[in-house]
């Protein structure tokens, strides 16, 4: 069922409830405003949502209901009838909640018996208040005219104020006369007459979410719907008795206020305990235990109170099942259990979508068509099953499905071709080991993308939402029988374990979940932290861990100071990323209250909030997820800085190059993409041979030609040479620069400069101007066959090459790549560029193409392409910076022949290569 | 009867009659009023925890009685420069949009009612922050009252981000 309609059933049968007593204080204490105005703002509130949510039954009831109310507002005498007409009103009211519960829709119906009645009743005040004013009997204007004959509303007009307030005094009088139209009113009236009476008795505001009408309205109900559903009814409202729990509904706010007073609480017992500790044997020690027991189980109590079942979280999936199984043709049943399994209200709101996908996913891939399923021996019908128990601090919740398992071969083949690992090694891991590649970003191993998923984008984002808040997901599956998913999340948010650390003089909160290991680190000593050009990196168990220095992300340093790389290391996880932050000090654990940080200090992506520890200082909880955003970005020394919050959103809309930037020659700065580097290596200078007046190295068991980044560079005889080595097949060549300054991403946007052949053109790189270096132009200075031999992979047929990139930097970079590959270039800077040149060249033999290109991109080139009979069957490479399954999945419809980034010089001519011997074949395979 | 009441105090510490009530306290040797409504408390602020990364007006996080309080630096909110001598600073408690403040001042003086009739708006040359930032001047004997705007004081980060 719709939430808002539940939400409306809860709070209007709230709201009944309550008129239904107010109405018989009302009627006892008619002078009360006070009750009438609560009745009014009540029934107004009822209509008003009614209104809204579209209800229109309801409304004219409520509306009615209300006019005549307002007549009271306005003087009119309050007599029994009126008042057992607006409950038996509200009977009707109640029976269609109690329809609408069911159903989930309004029930068909006419309510005109009551709304004429009360219409009459309300109007009938107005005559008599026109003809108290004018002291005459006026004929009643009529304003309804009742849907039904009725046999009173006709002599209206004529009955004298005296008559009329003589009908209404009696009380049973004017409801006996009514010839009902529906059989409801009647019972329904008299019912209410005779059910509240006892009413008043108990505790009039404890409003009890008891939406069923009271028993003694039920045969009226009943009999209105019994032509519909009667076992249903009986079934639904024995439930409603039983799920009649003593309940109160309160404020959100109030329960926030106490639990942040309980976490004042906590906080004060946790000073209490230091101030303890301190001072030995005291008489504190076994009242202090006393309260902190009672804080602890207070602490529970209040947090119990935060708990919703995790049922408000499954509420939608029935129905994404019912509508999954009739969209992939599958049966499935879906089995919950432990829905009132409670847990804290923040984090059901964080697990809510992350289990829907999961669902989804279970549905879509774990679950085989009947056939299939008849195939393998199972039932026709999968099972998916959802369960949730509490297991300690934590809660968990397990998603089964009896489905296929988990390919752990395609997976395998998946890891392999992403580079997720080398064969070998994906060959040698279990299969828990291999079911964990399924939460890298972008892994679908889905045979097609359909509208459910496959589409490789979810897991990883489960993950990530599970582990914000000190999650976990596990997985267990097996071939042909299924697989389990066991979510793992804490029960609340509020109090959490943390690290105490120092940074410089001053201590700050890391939440415990996030922390993985501590290592110490010292000079000397087995861990000790090494840095590759200033950025400082941990060898841990044979891996490099990145480390960040806190007191750097901080800024507590200033920019001369000497780091130190002494301290602490405390090894971070967030999502796949590890990472190292250095701290100088650490103290223990304690729990603590997470309280927000001030909205002017929010910001700052490093903290997640603050705290006040056992000794009263406020410190800050350092947000892990905050700082590996940074050992993301934060490779420059810039990174560190915050100046800019925007920079960082700014830059992920635009694609960003990984850019290597040295000083070589000249005053500014130059910079060639990190891609085309093979490695980085600074030597001893006194090892440069010169021969023919060419400097040489030995590197690598070869010579190594060395080139100046500029002809003012003089290469250093002795002290270090700083050079930048690229190669190509078995050439290598160093670039001699003065000095290498760091590697920075950013977005390439390259003003051409056409009279010098050594550089692409200028970029602004970080902020300053830099000149991109083309390598092209160096390569033959080293090796002078460099450009004419070609590398041997490729017989020199002479073949045409249309060489398709928006960017003219990519293309001076490829095109001498692609002639020493044996081609003859052609190139276009766009889509129509390029399809003249197919319309005009007739003799194109390999097309190699950007994908991401403005206007219409590589995609619409090639079907353009594909889409004339002459070049049906040429070879198509697509380049393309970020490859995601979709870009697969179209090229493969598109029969481009490979994928290659568009970095991979080698790779490019490799899939040149395969083009090559028989065109036909590839084709084939492609296709 | 209590909203009623609030309405009529609730205007920059302005009573039913045409006398207003403030706190004065002082930095770099001028006098500020704020009105006594909105002040909570004055403490001593002790043990404050720089935050690092923050707006220079924030002079860091204190601990108040069980809460966490943003302490913020009037001196550079009115573009002053720093205390010379150290020791610790008077603070004045003050809410802000559900959020607790306290204004870092050299001293704090006392509570002054003062009659509406020496209230001026600000001169037309006083440093534009400064305007920004108060409601008029009280012309007293011998001295000048400036009014604060609280609310204007504790906007910085608005401002911040609108410019």
């Amino acid at each position: 069922m719709d939430e808002l309609l539940r939400e409306f059933l809860t709070e209007t049968s709230e709201h009944l409830d309550t008129v239904d007593v107010e109405l018989v204080r009302f009627e006892q204490d008619p002078n009360n405003e006070k009750i009438l105005s609560n009745i009014f703002r009540l029934v107004h509130t009822i209509k008003g949502t009614c209104g809204f949510l579209g209800l229109p039954r309801l409304e004219s009831l409520a509306h009615a209901a209300e006019t005549l109310m307002g007549r009271f507002r306005d003087g009119l005498p309050v007599t029994s009838s009126a008042v057992t007409l607006i409950l038996a009103t509200l009977d009707r009211i109640k029976e269609i909640l109690a329809e609408l519960e069911r159903t989930a829709a309004e029930p068909e119906g006419v309510d005109s018996d009551l709304i004429g009645e009360l219409e009459r009743m309300a109007s009938a005040d107005e005559t008599t208040l026109l003809a108290e004013a004018a002291a005459a009997p006026e004929p009643a204007p009529e304003p309804v005219a009742p849907p039904a004959p009725e046999p009173e509303a006709p002599r209206l007009g004529e009955v004298s104020l005296d008559e009329l307030e003589r009908a209404f005094l009696e009380a049973p009088g004017p409801d006996e006369d009514f010839a009902p139209p529906a059989p409801a009113p009647m019972p329904a009236a008299v019912a209410v007459v005779a059910e509240p009476q006892p009413a008043p008795a108990p505790a009039p505001e404890a409003a009890k979410p008891a939406p069923a009408p009271k028993p003694a309205a039920k045969p009226a109900g009943a009999r209105d719907t019994a032509a519909k559903d009667n076992a249903s009814q009986e079934g639904a409202a024995s439930g409603e008795n039983v799920a009649k729990v003593q309940t109160i509904r309160v404020n959100v706010d109030t329960l926030e206020h106490l639990m942040t007073m309980v976490s004042e609480l906590v906080l004060t017992r946790n000073q209490l305990l230091e101030i303890a500790r301190r001072h030995e044997d005291n008489g504190f020690k076994v009242p202090l235990q006393r309260l902190s027991h009672v804080t602890a189980e207070l602490q529970e109590g209040v947090m119990k109170t935060r708990m919703q079942p995790i049922g408000t979280a499954w509420q939608k999936l029935p129905r994404i099942i019912r509508d999954l199984s009739s969209e992939l043709d599958k049966k499935i049943e879906l089995v919950m259990q432990g829905a009132d399994t409670e847990l804290d209200r923040q984090v059901l709101e964080v697990i809510k979508d992350p289990l829907t996908h999961m669902i989804r996913n279970s549905a879509d891939h774990g679950i085989e068509t009947p056939a299939e399923r008849r195939a393998a021996g199972k039932p026709e019908r999968g099972n998916i099953r959802l369960n949730a128990y509490h297991e300690g601090g934590t809660i968990t919740i397990e998603i089964s499905d009896d489905g296929k398992g988990l390919n752990f071969e395609a997976i395998r083949k998946k890891a392999v071709d992403r580079g997720l690992g080398s064969e070998a090694e994906i060959e040698r891991m279990s299969e828990a080991q291999i079911a964990k590649f399924i939460f890298h970003p972008g892994f679908s191993t889905a045979k097609a993308v359909t509208a459910v998923s496959g589409r490789g984008v979810g897991m990883d984002v489960v993950k990530t939402n599970i582990e914000l808040i000190g999650g976990t997901v596990e997985i267990a599956s097996e071939q042909g029988k299924g697989s389990t998913f066991t979510i793992k999340i804490p029960l609340t948010l509020a109090i959490v374990a943390a690290l105490i650390v120092a940074a410089r003089d001053q201590r700050y909160a890391i939440p415990q979940v996030a922390v993985l290991e501590l290592v110490r680190v010292k000079k000397g000593s087995d861990h000790q932290i090494e840095r590759i050009n200033g950025t400082p990196v941990l060898r841990l168990r044979d891996r490099l861990l990145p480390i960040v220095p806190a007191a750097k992300v901080l800024g507590l340093d200033g920019a001369a100071a000497d780091a130190g790389d002494e301290g602490f290391v405390v090894v971070s996880q967030v999502g796949r990323q590890r990472f190292g932050i250095l701290v100088d000090g650490v103290f223990h654990t304690e729990e603590i209250v997470v309280k927000p940080m001030s909205t002017k200090l929010r910001h700052i992506p490093l903290f997640s909030g603050n705290t006040i520890l056992g000794d009263g200082a406020v410190v800050l909880i350092i947000d892990p997820n905050g700082v590996a955003k940074m050992v993301d970005s934060g490779k420059s020394e810039q990174g560190y800085g915050f100046e800019e919050p925007t920079e960082s959103e700014a830059t992920e809309e635009t694609e960003t190059v990984t850019l290597l930037v040295f000083r070589g020659g000249g005053a500014s700065l130059k910079a060639v993409p990190l891609s085309l580097v093979t490695r980085l290596e600074e030597i001893d200078a006194s090892k440069i041979e010169w021969v023919g007046g060419r400097p040489l190295i030995q590197y690598r068991g070869k010579l190594m030609p060395l080139v100046p980044a500029d002809p003012s560079i003089q290469i250093k005889s002795e002290g270090t040479q700083a050079l930048v080595v690229f190669s190509d097949g078995d050439r290598t060549m160093g670039l001699a620069v003065d000095e290498i300054v760091d590697i920075v991403d950013d977005v390439l946007d390259i003003e051409l400069a056409d009279d010098r052949s050594d550089l692409v053109g200028s970029a602004v790189v970080r902020g300053r101007a830099t000149e991109i270096v083309n390598v092209a132009h160096y390569l033959p200075l080293a090796h002078e066959d460099w450009t004419r031999g070609g590398p041997p992979r490729i017989a020199n047929l002479s073949r045409t090459l249309l060489l398709v990139d928006d960017s003219p930097f990519f293309r001076d970079m490829l095109t001498p790549v692609l002639k020493a590959a044996g081609f003859k270039v052609i190139t276009a800077g766009s889509t129509e560029e390029a399809l003249q040149v197919l319309a005009a060249d007739k003799r194109i033999d390999v097309i190699v193409t950007d994908i991401e290109m403005p206007g219409r991109d590589g995609f619409a080139f090639v079907e353009a392409v594909r889409a004339q009979a002459r070049l049906h069957d040429v070879p198509v490479i697509a380049l393309s910076s970020g490859i995601t399954p979709e870009a697969i999945e179209r090229a493969r419809r598109l029969r481009i022949s490979e994928f290659v980034a568009k970095f991979d010089r080698s790779g490019l001519v490799a899939a040149l290569a395969e083009t090559q011997p028989d065109i036909r074949s590839s084709l084939g395979e492609a296709a | 009867m209590i909203a009623a009441n609030q309405n009529d105090t609730a205007r920059d510490g302005r009573l039913s009659g045409d006398m207003e009530e403030f706190v004065t306290v002082m930095v770099a040797d001028q006098m500020f009023g704020l009105p006594i409504d909105r002040v909570h408390d004055v403490f001593i602020a002790s043990s404050l925890t720089t935050v690092p990364l923050s707006p220079p007006e924030i002079a860091g996080l204190l601990n108040l009685r069980g809460r966490v309080v943003t302490a913020v630096d009037l001196r550079r909110r009115l573009g002053l420069p720093d205390r010379s001598t150290s020791g610790d600073e008077m603070a004045v408690g003050l809410e802000h949009k559900g959020e607790s403040y306290g204004l870092l001042v050299d001293s704090v003086g006392e509570v002054m009612k003062l009659s509406v009739d020496t209230h001026e708006p600000s001169p037309v040359h006083m440093d534009p922050r400064w305007v920004k930032l108060s409601h008029g001047v009280h012309r007293l004997e011998g001295r000048l009252l400036i009014i604060l705007d609280v609310d204007a004081v504790l906007a910085f980060d608005a401002e911040a981000r609108a410019a």
